[in-house]
């Protein structure tokens, strides 16, 4: 994975010392809220409704063990032992206090992490595929370029106030593990026509309030325009987008006002000016140094071992399902992509604690060559296991928890930290993800059901991405109660899609019961081995809205 | 008025008269957009050294054919929180190539002069009880840049020598 | 169900714990120990101290709540700010 050099380390090193300084002016009085709240958040510092919260990086999801082992350190000593991984592969701290925070910024900065743009109007952490560089699918490695755009974004002296936030993704996968097309920019690594690789550049996706999928401006574009290109967007974008009001400032509101075509024409224009200047053109050199950080790490040269596997498997059936389920194909011989579920019953989707951190910092070291991925579906990943030692792996994991054989289904839910955390919730998501979790604990069961996702968020921000989960749940406020609005039919992979509103909204209670009705009916309805996203996109919202309102309709009192 | 150039309050031999509806005679003026528009010729005529003040809402390109005539562009923030006047002094710079000063006025906060002066600008009306101050504080928060600016400082990008991993 | 009165609820600043303000002027994170205004105007009195606070750089962002009687002890009536008085409904195993 990438290294700091001195300037990386310069650079990072010298905004912790400027926040350090913005603190103690904030301290003394020097500094009013409302002048020091742009320099905290673009710091990544939340005034939450317990306490300060902390959003820390993990560019494009890849994490190293040493670094995991600070990201404890940090849980222990600055906040209560536990970490939250965000649908933008950040970890969030819920107790930091301000005073301590520089501190925090320069424990991080000791292995090369920041939590620089993790908020404000400005380029956010740029994401990735999680399997990035050992998917057997993948096109090409999309780090080195995810590398090259965060360091372009970091600081950028023009685009630091921008009408609003600004999300970018990248998949070097036909299969779209990091939800590309709701970003603001998404990029796939693609072959044009004379099978050269280059960007399909998708723009103007997003969720909250007024989500979209977004508009592909540009089928193919070449690696060495990457950079001239992003800066031709976010002029267009820093100059156009509507600044009179936040909840129609971003850039998807702009690209749909004037027409993904219109849009288009603007950017080219703008891009004519500056592409070849000098300023935007990478060395190759440059290229070359960043993309040997993500060269192949020291694998053994192994022998598929599946059959050794698949005898362990028929042996044992927990370690069966669990392979099923978490294991994945990687394009290594003798390897395998593993997840590790953070979604065991009754946890906080996307919570760590710092035991367990700990110890999956060792198990990456002992099975995973050092280095650990983040995904979007706030789930950990292996990315170097050798499969002779899934088994040891395994058990190693149950011990903490983190072996619940449920990745891509039901209970593998996403959740925003809602209404037990966030200033800006309606209602909490948690505790209703930790209902789902205790309501359906057969794992046969939910091999049975097969993929579906189910995404919660505590209001319309859509943190919790319900627009695009097979099952989206939103929480709403009624008169000073909760109550959960169910769409379904999202998707945030490459055949992306908006879930349609079910029907009226239900109290935290019912969902489960309403969860299980949509189930079964998908259960009655599928034909052959299709997913209940098919099997949805074949007969409708009808089915599932009788099956939910028809005989027994939700009763209209919120349990508090 | 408090104007920074290089650090230094420097005096400001122009008057604002953006907002001006007589204009004074005999001085350097700074006008509005719709001044220049409607006043062109005689403010040409009088021969006194002008300076054009632009809203955020107003690119340079709408000028870009009268900027020989100013010796002063002042960028308007009209809250800090609005970026625009980054691009346009960019584009006065780096592609109309207006040599002149570009100024700074508005909602001018202390923690967003470098980025300020990487886009172009080169003074500063800058909010706050001491100016000279609020520049000492930033100065060096910054010596190192992932992007390139018409200002010349180079990028990370171009000082590292290819050494990798 | 009325509430019995208003309390300030604020983020102290140097460390974001929520807090009350109690009669002495003091800030406090036990809801027992805030000051409880049983009218308007004592409401408003505590509000004004509360801004006085915020202004000299103590704590961020005071406002009113109201305050219910729940078997004896003090409880904001709104659910948002119940959460805030007692901390997450969840993960309610690694307190402290
Ligand atoms: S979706 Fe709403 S409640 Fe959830 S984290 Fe985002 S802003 Fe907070």
């Amino acid at each position: 994975m990438y290294r700091y050099d001195e300037f990386d380390h310069t650079l990072v090193a010298e905004r912790v010392a400027t926040f350090r300084r913005q603190v103690a002016r904030r301290l003394s009085g020097d500094l009013s809220e409302d002048q020091f709240k742009p320099l905290r958040l673009m710091n990544g510092l939340y005034l939450q409704l317990h306490a300060y919260m902390l959003r820390v990086n993990i560019p494009y999801g890849c994490l190293s063990s040493r670094q995991l082992r600070q990201l404890a350190f940090i849980a222990r000593r600055y906040d209560r032992n536990f970490g939250h991984f965000t649908t933008r592969q950040n970890i969030q701290y819920n107790w930091i206090k301000l005073d301590e925070t520089p501190d925090v910024l320069a424990a991080l900065a000791a292995v090369e992490m920041n939590a620089m743009q993790s908020s404000g109007n400005c380029v956010r952490n740029i994401t990735a595929d999680q399997f990035a560089g050992r998917a057997q699918d993948e096109i090409e490695d999309p780090r080195p370029w995810c590398e090259l755009i965060r360091q372009w974004s970091i600081l950028h002296p023009e685009f630091s106030y921008l009408p609003r936030k600004f999300k970018i993704a990248v998949s070097g996968a036909p299969q779209d593990r990091a939800a590309v097309k709701l970003h603001d920019v998404g990029l796939y690594l693609r072959p044009n026509g004379a099978g050269v690789i280059g960007f399909e550049v998708i723009v103007g996706g997003g969720q909250g309030r007024l989500p979209y999928v977004g508009h592909t401006i540009r089928e193919w574009l070449a690696k060495e325009d990457l950079l001239s290109y992003l800066e031709a967007i976010l002029r267009i974008y820093n100059l156009g987008g509507r600044r009179d009001n936040p909840q129609k400032a971003r850039i998807k509101v702009q690209v749909n006002a004037l027409g993904a075509e219109e849009f288009r024409r603007l950017v080219d224009e703008e891009w004519e000016q500056i592409r070849f200047t000098p300023q935007l053109t990478v060395p190759r050199a440059e290229i070359e140094r960043i993309t040997a950080y993500f060269a192949d790490p020291a694998w053994e040269q192994l022998t598929d071992a599946s059959a050794t596997v698949a005898r362990q498997r028929s042996a044992d059936p927990a370690f069966d399902v669990w392979n099923r389920a978490n294991v994945v194909a990687h394009r290594r011989p003798g390897y395998a992509i593993v997840n590790l579920s953070l979604k065991a019953p009754g946890i906080a989707p996307g919570d760590l604690t710092a035991d367990q951190m700990d110890k999956v910092a060792e198990l990456t070291d002992r099975f995973s060559l050092g280095e650990l991925r983040v995904s979007h579906r706030q789930n950990l990943v292996f990315p170097d296991v050798q499969q002779v030692d899934l088994q040891a792996l395994w058990q190693a994991l149950q011990g903490v928890s983190l072996a619940t054989p449920n990745i891509g289904t039901l209970t593998d839910i996403i959740a925003c930290p809602g209404l037990d955390f966030c200033a800006l919730a309606n209602a909490r998501a948690i505790p209703v993800a930790q209902d789902i979790g205790r309501h359906f604990t057969d794992v046969a069961a939910l091999q049975d059901i097969g993929e579906l996702t189910i995404n919660i968020s505590g209001c319309m921000n859509a943190c919790g991405h319900h627009h695009v989960g097979h099952i989206g749940i939103l929480g709403v406020e009624k008169n000073g109660l909760e109550f959960y609005q169910l769409t379904l039919g999202g998707s945030s992979g490459e055949d992306a899609s908006l879930g349609d509103r079910l029907g009226r909204s239900i109290s935290a209670a019912e969902v489960p019961v309403a969860i299980e009705a949509i189930v079964t009916r998908y259960k009655a309805l599928r034909e052959g081995e299709e997913r209940f996203l098919d099997t949805y996109r074949r007969v409708g919202l009808e089915p599932f809205k009788e099956a939910v309102y028809g005989q027994n309709p939700p009763r209209r009192q919120a349990v508090a | 008025m408090a104007l920074i150039r290089e650090g230094r309050l420097v005096p400001d031999p122009f008057t604002d008269a953006s907002g001006l509806e007589n204009l004074p005679a005999g001085v350097p003026l700074i006008v509005s957009l719709e001044q220049w528009q409607t006043r062109r010729s005689a403010l040409l005529a009088s021969g006194q050294r002008l300076g054009l003040r632009l809203k955020s809402d107003q690119p340079p390109r709408l000028i870009a054919a009268d900027l020989g005539y100013f010796s002063v562009i002042a960028l308007e923030f009209p809250k800090y929180r609005d970026g625009r006047a980054y691009t346009h002094a960019r584009m006065l710079r780096e592609r109309f190539k207006f040599a002149g000063e570009i100024r700074a006025v508005g909602d001018v906060l202390q923690e967003q002069l470098h980025f300020m002066h990487r886009c172009g600008f080169d003074t500063f009306d800058v909010t706050g009880p001491d100016p000279e101050k609020a520049w000492r504080t930033i100065a060096g928060d910054h010596t190192v840049a992932y992007q390139a600016t018409g200002d010349g400082q180079p990028r990370a990008l171009d000082l590292r020598k290819g050494t990798g991993p | 169900m009325d509430p019995t009165g208003q309390m300030v609820l604020a983020n102290r600043l140097a460390d974001g714990q929520v807090v009350f303000l109690a009669t002495d002027g003091s800030w406090v994170e036990d809801i027992a120990r805030g000051a409880l205004a049983r009218d308007a105007v004592a409401a408003q009195r505590l509000l004004a101290d509360a801004q006085l606070a915020e202004s000299r750089n103590v704590v961020v962002e005071p406002y009113l709540i109201d305050i219910r009687d729940a078997a004896g002890r003090r409880q904001p009536v709104a659910f948002r700010e119940a959460i805030r008085a007692a901390g997450p409904t969840v993960r309610t195993d690694l307190e402290g």
